[in-house]
């Protein structure tokens, strides 16, 4: 092995990340906004309400993340509608093509996360909201969501590391993020061995920032908790 | 009807594929994961070493890198092997194979963790019983612990699978026929991604189903001593 040939393209595969890290942080935060009104109305008692993102969360959580690229980058082209709309020169780039699937995935699984954080708060806090005269709208704002947003913070620093690793995927659809890079440089190098462990080494160093990072955001925000750790359920 | 112009039975087989790779693959991640459990509960701090940093490095790089790796690296690797043995010819690491490796290894990291919150849940005293009727440490683990974490981890197990399903998806980049290069191929003759790609997902949509009823049976099955609880 001959790991010279990492060396020279280090700067090369540096850039690929750096497109990861872009499409992972875009996708994230669309997909958290996403999220939040899928969890609210996933919450309802009403069938009404609740089965629209009963069935967008079973679709994106139960097919590959490939196939859901696929059928936003190739699937779309299909309709002329598509084609000859305003949205085409969007849904002719593949790099948005891969955001809009990674936001769309990401939603689904932080909507179930959330869903689980809202109702994983003790029934007495609800109880205690209604008796001092809080409208539900005063009810989220003021308690529900701030507490949510502690509970959740473990589960969903793991879905963004999920999804770190999700996307090496949009190098199926020609997109030069990290894994596209190294596939590139191993088409012309021959060293697949080589360029694919720096690439490695490199999502482990950024999942690890992204654990460091999550790690200091929960201390701050559940410091009131002193040293009592809150147990989140799994996410499936 | 919707039309599959043809390609329905080629759509089938490669769901065939699909669930034998997800099976074989399973069978290696079940091993890899006690295997690792063991290792990481063991006193031999090397084993902890290896152990810890097995699912580490597995579980922090993408799946598709991992099918990268071995595919393309495992004909290197054995190749270098072999000629250490005076074999020269080219040894080569289909699809299947390299699949099988990978999605092994990733549900083993994955398992490894789930295996080991088992086997910590497992009183003391169930060891002590076991021991105390004279039984050796493997009828020990045979007949009163393996059924115990097998009955606590199943829930994390079929989790784990779900998602080792859907990974199989990854294995068709390398050219394995299963459902997803199959849609490719139904594809590019015909010219209607949206169609046999929404025919692919509603097909990964079943599988889902058919493994959540499964899971949901092994697990009734394997709760039915608790049930009075």
């Amino acid at each position: 092995m001959d790991f010279s040939v990492v060396v020279e393209y280090f700067p090369r595969l540096l850039e690929g990340a750096w497109v990861s890290v872009q499409l992972v942080a875009l996708s994230v935060v669309l997909g958290a906004l996403v999220a939040l009104p899928i969890a609210l109305a996933r919450i309802s008692q009403n069938w009404w309400i609740k089965g629209f993102p009963y069935a967008y969360i079973f679709f994106f959580r139960g097919t590959p993340l490939l196939v859901q690229i696929f059928l936003v980058y190739y699937g779309a082209s299909q309709f002329d509608v598509v084609r000859e709309s305003i949205l085409w020169p969007i849904l002719r780039e593949p790099y948005w093509c891969a955001i809009i699937a990674f936001t769309l995935n990401t939603s689904a699984y932080t909507a179930e996360i959330f869903r689980g954080a809202i109702q994983a708060i003790p029934e007495g806090e609800v109880e205690a909201c209604k008796v001092v005269g809080m409208t539900k709208a005063q009810m989220y704002r003021r308690v529900l969501l701030p507490r949510a947003f502690g509970i959740v913070l473990p589960a969903y620093g793991n879905e963004i590391i999920l999804m770190l690793k999700g996307s090496a995927l949009a190098s199926t659809i020609t997109i030069l993020d990290l894994t596209g890079m190294a596939r590139t440089i191993i088409a012309r190098t021959y060293t697949p061995i080589e360029i694919f462990l720096a690439a490695g080494g490199i999502y482990l160093v950024i999942s690890m920032v992204i654990i460091a990072i999550f790690r200091q955001v929960e201390k701050r925000q559940n410091r009131y908790l002193g040293t009592v750790s809150i147990k989140v359920p799994d996410k499936g | 009807m919707i039309d599959l112009h043809g390609f329905g039975d080629q759509l089938l087989q490669g769901a065939l594929i699909t669930v034998e790779l997800a099976m074989a693959s399973l069978a290696v991640g079940l091993v890899l994961g006690l295997l690792g459990a063991a290792a990481k509960l063991s006193s031999i701090a090397p084993l902890r070493w290896l152990a810890t940093i097995y699912t580490t490095i597995v579980r922090g790089i993408p799946e598709l890198l991992t099918v990268l790796i071995i595919y393309f690296g495992a004909t290197i690797v054995l190749m270098a092997i072999a000629s250490q043995f005076g074999y020269d010819d080219y040894i080569e690491v289909g699809p299947f194979a390299a699949g099988v490796t990978a999605l092994g290894l990733t549900f083993g990291a994955y398992a490894t963790e789930v295996f080991r919150g088992a086997l910590q849940s497992i009183p003391k005293g169930q060891h002590e019983a076991a021991t105390a009727l004279g039984m050796g440490a493997f009828r020990k683990f045979q007949r009163i612990i393996l059924p115990q974490v097998w009955r606590v981890a199943l829930p994390g197990l079929g989790n784990l699978f779900l998602v080792l399903l859907k990974d199989t998806a990854l294995v068709s980049i390398v050219g394995l026929d299963d459902i997803m290069r199959k849609a490719n191929i139904a594809v590019s003759s015909t010219k209607q991604p949206f169609l046999f790609y929404a025919t692919a997902a509603v097909m990964y949509l079943l599988l889902t189903i058919i493994s959540m009823v499964v899971v949901t049976w092994l697990e009734k099955r394997a709760s039915r001593g608790m049930r009075r609880g």
